[in-house]
C-alpha cells in the first residue's frame, strides 16, 4: 500500500540520486570539479530561489500568477544602480525599495482592485502587460545601457580546500555573500509571517480570501502589503544578480528561469520556491555540464545548451508524480 | 431596426443547422468575402499586404488553432509557437526530401506531424491542470527551441541554422507575389476556419466545451477527458502546425529557430484573450489587434509629426501595449469578440432603448 | 462595474493624450529648427533607411553604432550639403535586434523618399538572413559590412548582398592564424583545444563552418559553447570551460553577453589573455561592465578602431557644436560609433560613385547597386575623407562582394583598446573561397536562383 502511494515519488528520488552520482561513472572528473559543480548550481538556484520566492508570495496572498516579477526585479535593479550613481549605496537601497512599494501601491489600484474575481489566465495576461509597462517605463526613466551596482566584494574567485581536493575548488566570496542574504531574507520572511499580526493576517488571505474578509481583514491592504514584500524579494534578487552580472535589459529574462522552480515547488509553498530553486539549479547545471557533452556526441549535435529546457523537463516530471508541486497544496475537485 | 430577425423562421432543419441562420449576418459575410477578394487585392499596398496583412491571415489561422485548445477545451498553452515550428520544419524537411510533393498535401502532413508532437505534449494535461499545465507546456516550447536549433538533420546541416525555402507552387501556380500570397492565404484560411467552425459545433467541440466548464462534472456525464483533451492537443496543434508551415514558406521565406520563440507563444495567447476566449470570430479580432497595435504605436508619433527619437517611441511602444492589454481585460474581459456580440445587440434595438 | 469601465476608458485616454501632448509640445521647439536643416534643395533626396536597436537587449551595443551612423549622414548635409548636391534624408526604425520587426522595418522604409531606399544595414545577421530573399524581387542592396551570410560574398548568386569588408568566415580564419602565430605555426595548433563560446543563433553559427574545416587541417579540437539569448545565463559555459581547459576561447557574443563572459571567466580564473573575440565583440560596452576583469582580453578589429581622427574633427565641428549631435555624444569616439560612421561613409560613397554612370539625382537601389560593385577606396580617398587610420582600403566588383578583409588584435588594457602594433590578419581565401561557392551553390539550388552573369553586365 504505502509501496504503491509512494513508489512514483521513491523512484522519481532514486532517479535524482542516480543522476547526481552519475557524473562519477566518467573518469575524468575529479570530485573538486564536481563540488564546483555543485556549488555553481546551488549559487544559480539561490537566485532562482529568490525570484520564485516573488511569485509564491503573490499567488499565496492574490491568486495571481505574477510573470511580471521579471520586469520588477530588472526595474529594482536598474533603479538602484542609476540610484547608486547619485548617492551611496546605503541610500540607494531603501530609496529603491520605497519605489517598489510605490509600484505595489500602483498595480494593486490600477490592475488588480479593477480585475478581482476574474479568470486566472486573465489575471496572469495582466501581469504580462504590466511586464510590458515595466520594460518599456524603466528604459524611459533608468535607461537600456548596462550599469554596475558595486557591493564592493572582490569577484577574483579564491582557491579553497586545495589539500582535501585533487585541483582545489575555486569560489567566489560573491556567491557566499549571496547565499547568506537569501537564507537571511528568507529567514526574516518566516519570521515575518510567523511572528507578526501583518504576517498572520496574510496567511489567513491566503487561506481563505472570504474567511479571512468576513473576519476583518482589510484584503486590498494586504494586497498591497504582499505585493510591496514581492516587491523588495524582487529588489534583493536584482541587486545581487545585477551585482553579479551587471544591470540590463536583459535581466527580466530570469523570470523564465523561476517559472520551472514555482511549478516544481508548489505555487503556494515559500519551503517550495528554496527548496525547487536549489533542485533545479543543481539539476541544470549538472545536466548542462555532465549530460550535455554526452548528449551532443551521441547524436552529433550543433552545441549542448540543454539547459534551458532541462529545467521545464524536471519540473514536468516533478508534476507527474506530483500535481500539486512538492509542497503544493492538495486540491480536490467536486462537482 | 437593422438587425432584426423578426419574419426569419426556420422550417426546415437544414435552416436551423445554417452556420449564419440570420440573413443579415449572411449578406453581411458575403460583402466582407467580396471585399477580401475582389477590393482589397486592387487596393493594399506592398506594404500593407507584407507587414500587415499575410501575417494577419497566418496569425489568425494560428490563433484559431490555439483558442480550440485554450478557449474551447480549457487547457492552457504557453507553448503553442512550438508547434509552429514543429509545423515549419516539417513542411521543409518534407519539401527538401519529397520534392515532387503537392505543397497543399505537404501543408497538411505538416499539420499532421504538429498534431503528433501535440498529442505527446498534451499528455501531462490529463494530470495537471490550470497555470501548472501553462508552465508545462513551457517544456515543449524550450525544448523544441532547442531541438530544431542542435538537430542538424532538420536544417539540412545549415551551417548558421537558417533554413530558406523557394516559393510556394501548388498546382504549378507559384505564389510569390504580395498579392498571391495573400489569396492563397485567404483560401487556407477561410476552409480551416469553416472546418474549425464545424468541429466546435458538432459532439467533439461539446465535448471539449464541458471539459473546459468543468472537467469532473463533464466525466460523470460520460465524457473521456483523456478523449477529448488529447483531441483537443491534436485538433489545435494541426491547426498551429500549418499555419507554421504557411509562416515559414509564405510569410518569412527564410527563418531559424528564433522565430518561432516564446515571445510568438505568449503573442498567441495575447491574440485569443483579447480576441475572445472559446470564439472564432475573436481569433480574427484578437490576431489584428496585437499584429497591429504595436507597429501603429511605433508610427503614431512620426505620423503626427512628433520627431521623438526612436528609442523614445519604442519605449512608449512598449508602455503603451501593457497598459492597453491591462485596460482591455478590465473592460472587457471577455475579449474584442463580446464587444462585437454588444454592438450587434445595440443595431438590434436600435433607435429603442430596450 | 460598467462606471468603473467608463472612468478607466477616460483614464486612459487621458493618460495617452497627455503623453502625446507633452511630446508633440516638446518637440515643436526642435521640429523649428529641425526645419531649418531639412530644407528641400533643389537637387532632390537621397533616402537612407536606418535600422537600429535603442531598446531592449542589444541596446548597449546598438546606440553608439546608430549615433555614429546618423552623425555621418548629419555630417554630410552639414558640410558637403548632401552628396553632390543630393540631400540626405533618412527615417530610423526600432527592430529591438528582433528578426520579425526587422523585417516589417525594411517593408516600411523600403518604399520611401523619391526613389525608394538607397541600401539597407540590417545590422543583424538574423535579419540580413530574412530580408536576403527580399532583395531579389525589390532590387535594394544589402549591406552587411562584417557580418550577415559568409556565403554572400559570391556576386553571382547574392546579388544584392553586400558583406564589405569581411565576413565571419573571415574573422574566424583570421583568430585561427593569430593564435597560430602566436604558438608559433599552424601546425602547433596540433592537440590544441579552441572553445568557441557563441551567441546561439546565425551570427554566433556562422564561423563553425570555418574553424571545423580549420581543424581537419591542423588538427585541434573545436568546442562548441552555445549561450542562449540573451546571455546573462553562462555559468554552466564556463563550468565546461573550467572542466575542459581550452588552450583558447573564441568569444562571439553580442549586447550583454559579452561582457556576462567575461566576468564568468573571471569567476571561474580563465585567464582573459587567452579570450579572443570577433569584432563584435570588442567594444567598449562589452568589457567597461566587467571592470578590471576586462584587461587582457582581446579582439579583432576591422574598419574602425576607437578613437577620433580628422573626421571626427568635422563632426565635432559642424554636427555637434550646433547641437545636432545624435544621442548627446554618447560613444562618441567608440568602437561601435566609429563604426557606425565608416558604415555610412561607405554606403555614401557607393551613392557617389554610381552618380558617376547615373548622373547626379536621387537613385534607386538599383542604381545604387552599382556603385557598390565598382567600390573604389584607396588610402588617398579614405585620407581625403578623413578616415585615415579607421579603415583600409576597399575595391569590389561583381563578383566580388567583400572587397579585402584585413584586420588586426587590438587589447583592452583597463581603460581603452590597445592596437597591437604590426598585426594585420588577412583571411585566407584558398580556404574560405571553395567553401563560399559551396554555400551559394546550395542557397541558389533551395531557393531555385538563376545565377548572374557579370561578365555579360559588364559588357
Amino acid at each position: 500500500m504505502i509501496m504503491r502511494k509512494h513508489g512514483p515519488v521513491l523512484a522519481l528520488g532514486a532517479l535524482l540520486l542516480a543522476g547526481l552520482v552519475a557524473p562519477f561513472a566518467d573518469r575524468s572528473t575529479t570530485p573538486g570539479f564536481y563540488v564546483e559543480v555543485l556549488l555553481g548550481g546551488l549559487m544559480a538556484g539561490v537566485l532562482y530561489s529568490l525570484v520564485a520566492l516573488g511569485f509564491a508570495l503573490i499567488f499565496k496572498a492574490s491568486g495571481v500568477f505574477n510573470f511580471a516579477q521579471g520586469a520588477m526585479v530588472l526595474f529594482a535593479a536598474l533603479a538602484v544602480a542609476r540610484l547608486g550613481e547619485q548617492m551611496p549605496l546605503w541610500a540607494a537601497i531603501p530609496l529603491g525599495m520605497a519605489i517598489m512599494v510605490a509600484l505595489a501601491w500602483l498595480i494593486e489600484r490600477l490592475v488588480l482592485r479593477p480585475l478581482v474575481n476574474q479568470e486566472a489566465i486573465a489575471l496572469f495576461m495582466a501581469t504580462l502587460g504590466v511586464t510590458f509597462f515595466l520594460d518599456g517605463f524603466g528604459q524611459t526613466i533608468w535607461g537600456s545601457d548596462i550599469y554596475k551596482i558595486e557591493l564592493g566584494i572582490a569577484k577574483e574567485p579564491v582557491m579553497v580546500l586545495q589539500s582535501v581536493f585533487q585541483g582545489g575548488i575555486l569560489v567566489n566570496a560573491e556567491d557566499f555573500i549571496a547565499a547568506v542574504v537569501a537564507a537571511a531574507l528568507v529567514a526574516g520572511l518566516a519570521l515575518f509571517f510567523q511572528m507578526t499580526p501583518t504576517g498572520r493576517a496574510l496567511r489567513a488571505v491566503a487561506d481563505d480570501h472570504q474567511a479571512a474578509q468576513s473576519i476583518g481583514i482589510p484584503l486590498n491592504r494586504m494586497w498591497v502589503i504582499v505585493w510591496s514584500v514581492a516587491g523588495i524579494v524582487a529588489l534583493v534578487a536584482g541587486v545581487i544578480w545585477g551585482a553579479k552580472l551587471g544591470v540590463q535589459f536583459s535581466l527580466s529574462q530570469v523570470a523564465l528561469k523561476a517559472l520551472p522552480v514555482v511549478i516544481l515547488g508548489g505555487f503556494t509553498s515559500i519551503a517550495g520556491a528554496i527548496v525547487g530553486g536549489l533542485i533545479i539549479g543543481v539539476g541544470e547545471k549538472m545536466a548542462e555540464v555532465f549530460l550535455g557533452p554526452i548528449l551532443v556526441k551521441a547524436f552529433d549535435l550543433a552545441g549542448g545548451g540543454i539547459e534551458n529546457w532541462f529545467a521545464y523537463m524536471l519540473a514536468l516530471l516533478f508534476l507527474l508524480v506530483r500535481p500539486e508541486g512538492l509542497f503544493g497544496e492538495k486540491h480536490i475537485d467536486r462537482v | 431596426m437593422f438587425y432584426r430577425e423578426n419574419g426569419q423562421f426556420k422550417s426546415s432543419y437544414a435552416s436551423d443547422q445554417q452556420m449564419l441562420p440570420i440573413l443579415q449576418d449572411r449578406l453581411f459575410m458575403a460583402g466582407l468575402l467580396v471585399i477580401a477578394f475582389a477590393a482589397v487585392p486592387f487596393f493594399a499596398t506592398d506594404y500593407l499586404f507584407l507587414s500587415l496583412l499575410i501575417p494577419f491571415l497566418i496569425l489568425a489561422l494560428a490563433a484559431i488553432g490555439l483558442n480550440l485548445v485554450v478557449g474551447y477545451c480549457g487547457q492552457i498553452s504557453l507553448g503553442h509557437a512550438a508547434f509552429m515550428a514543429v509545423g515549419a520544419y516539417a513542411a521543409y524537411n518534407l519539401v527538401l526530401r519529397l520534392p515532387q510533393l503537392n505543397f497543399l498535401v505537404v501543408l497538411v502532413l505538416a499539420g499532421l506531424i504538429a498534431a503528433a508532437v501535440g498529442l505527446v505534449f498534451g499528455i501531462p494535461s490529463l494530470r495537471i491542470k490550470g497555470l501548472y499545465l501553462g508552465v508545462a507546456t513551457l517544456a515543449a516550447q524550450f525544448f523544441m527551441d532547442w531541438l530544431f536549433a542542435r538537430v542538424k538533420w532538420f536544417t539540412n546541416y545549415a551551417h548558421s541554422g537558417s533554413v530558406q525555402t523557394a516559393p510556394v507552387e501548388v498546382f504549378g501556380w507559384i505564389v510569390d507575389t504580395p498579392v498571391e500570397k495573400y489569396l492563397f492565404l485567404l483560401v487556407v484560411l477561410i476552409v480551416f476556419t469553416l472546418i474549425a467552425k464545424n468541429l466546435v459545433r458538432s459532439h467533439i467541440g461539446r465535448e471539449w466545451m464541458a471539459i473546459r466548464d468543468m472537467d469532473v462534472a463533464a466525466e460523470v456525464i460520460g465524457i473521456r477527458p483523456v478523449y477529448a483533451k488529447l483531441t483537443a492537443f491534436a485538433v489545435s496543434s494541426f491547426y498551429v502546425g500549418v499555419a507554421g508551415a504557411l509562416w515559414g514558406f509564405v510569410h518569412l521565406g527564410s527563418w531559424e529557430p528564433l522565430a518561432f520563440s516564446l515571445t510568438l507563444s505568449l503573442n498567441l495567447l495575447f491574440m485569443i484573450i483579447i480576441g475572445g476566449m472559446g470564439s472564432l470570430l475573436g481569433s480574427y479580432f484578437g490576431a489584428a489587434f496585437i499584429l497591429m497595435l504595436p507597429i501603429l504605436l511605433n508610427q503614431v508619433p512620426a505620423m503626427l509629426g512628433v520627431p521623438i527619437s526612436t528609442a523614445m517611441a519604442s519605449h512608449l511602444e512598449f508602455m503603451i501595449f501593457g497598459a492597453l492589454i491591462v485596460f482591455f481585460l478590465i473592460v472587457e474581459p471577455h475579449g474584442l469578440a463580446r464587444l462585437w456580440a454588444i454592438g450587434k445587440e445595440k443595431l438590434r434595438l436600435w433607435p429603442f432603448p430596450h | 462595474m460598467k462606471q468603473g469601465a467608463k472612468r478607466a476608458v477616460l483614464a486612459v485616454s487621458v493618460a495617452v493624450a497627455a503623453v502625446f501632448g507633452s511630446t508633440a509640445a516638446l518637440a515643436q521647439a526642435k521640429k523649428a529648427e529641425a526645419k531649418k536643416m531639412e530644407a528641400p534643395s533643389k537637387g532632390g533626396e537621397q533616402f537612407f533607411p536606418v535600422l537600429s536597436y535603442r531598446t531592449g537587449a542589444y541596446a548597449p551595443n546598438g546606440v553608439p553604432f546608430a549615433n555614429g551612423f546618423v552623425d555621418y549622414l548629419k555630417l554630410v548635409n552639414a558640410r558637403d550639403g548632401g552628396i553632390n548636391g543630393i540631400k540626405i534624408t533618412w527615417e530610423e526604425c526600432e527592430t529591438g535586434y528582433a528578426t520579425d520587426r526587422g523585417v516589417e522595418c525594411y517593408e516600411r522604409l523600403k518604399g520611401k523618399g523619391p526613389t525608394g531606399a538607397t541600401a539597407f544595414h540590417p545590422l543583424s545577421t538574423g535579419i540580413t538572413f530574412a530580408v536576403t530573399d527580399k532583395s531579389f524581387v525589390d532590387k535594394i542592396p544589402i549591406i552587411t559590412f562584417g557580418y550577415g551570410r559568409a556565403d554572400s560574398v559570391d556576386g553571382t548568386v547574392f546579388g544584392w548582398n553586400f558583406p564589405l569588408g569581411g565576413t565571419y568566415w573571415d574573422a574566424a580564419d583570421m583568430l585561427v592564424q593569430h593564435i597560430g602565430k602566436k604558438e608559433g605555426g599552424l601546425d602547433k595548433l596540433k592537440g590544441k583545444k579552441i572553445a568557441l563560446v557563441y551567441h546561439d543563433s546565425p551570427y554566433g553559427k556562422e564561423p563553425i563552418a570555418l574553424l571545423q574545416e580549420r581543424a581537419k587541417m591542423h588538427g585541434y579540437e573545436l568546442l562548441l559553447l552555445p549561450v542562449t539569448h540573451p546571455g546573462v545565463e553562462q555559468k554552466a559555459t564556463w563550468l565546461q570551460v573550467r572542466q575542459q581547459r581550452p588552450d583558447y576561447v573564441f568569444l562571439w557574443g553580442w549586447g550583454v553577453m559579452n561582457s556576462t563572459s567575461i566576468k564568468e571567466a573571471v569567476a571561474t580564473g580563465y585567464p582573459r589573455e587567452k579570450m579572443y573575440g570577433v569584432w563584435w565583440s570588442g567594444a567598449e560596452p562589452d568589457v567597461t561592465p566587467a571592470g578590471d576583469g576586462a584587461k587582457g582580453y582581446s579582439a579583432l578589429v576591422f574598419l574602425a578602431p576607437a578613437g577620433t581622427g580628422a573626421v571626427h574633427k568635422d563632426i565635432v565641428k559642424y554636427v555637434h557644436d550646433k547641437g545636432q549631435g545624435t544621442g548627446n555624444k554618447e560613444g562618441f569616439g567608440e568602437v561601435l560609433y566609429n563604426r557606425g560612421m565608416v558604415g555610412a561613409m561607405m554606403t555614401v560613397e557607393a551613392v557617389k560613385r554610381a552618380q558617376i554612370k547615373h548622373g547626379k539625382k536621387p537613385l534607386k537601389g538599383e542604381e545604387v547597386r552599382w556603385g557598390l560593385e565598382n567600390m573604389a577606396l584607396d588610402n588617398a580617398a579614405i585620407k581625403r575623407l578623413g578616415f585615415e587610420g579607421f579603415m583600409t582600403p576597399i575595391s569590389t566588383s561583381c563578383v566580388d562582394h567583400r572587397g579585402d578583409s584585413v584586420a588586426g588584435i587590438h587589447t583592452w588594457d583597463g581603460k581603452r583598446w590597445v592596437i597591437e602594433k604590426g598585426t594585420t590578419l588577412v583571411a585566407d581565401s584558398t580556404i574560405i573561397k571553395p567553401m563560399i561557392r559551396a554555400s551559394a551553390e546550395k542557397y541558389a539550388a533551395e531557393k531555385k536562383l538563376v545565377k548572374r552573369d557579370c561578365a555579360k553586365e559588364a559588357g
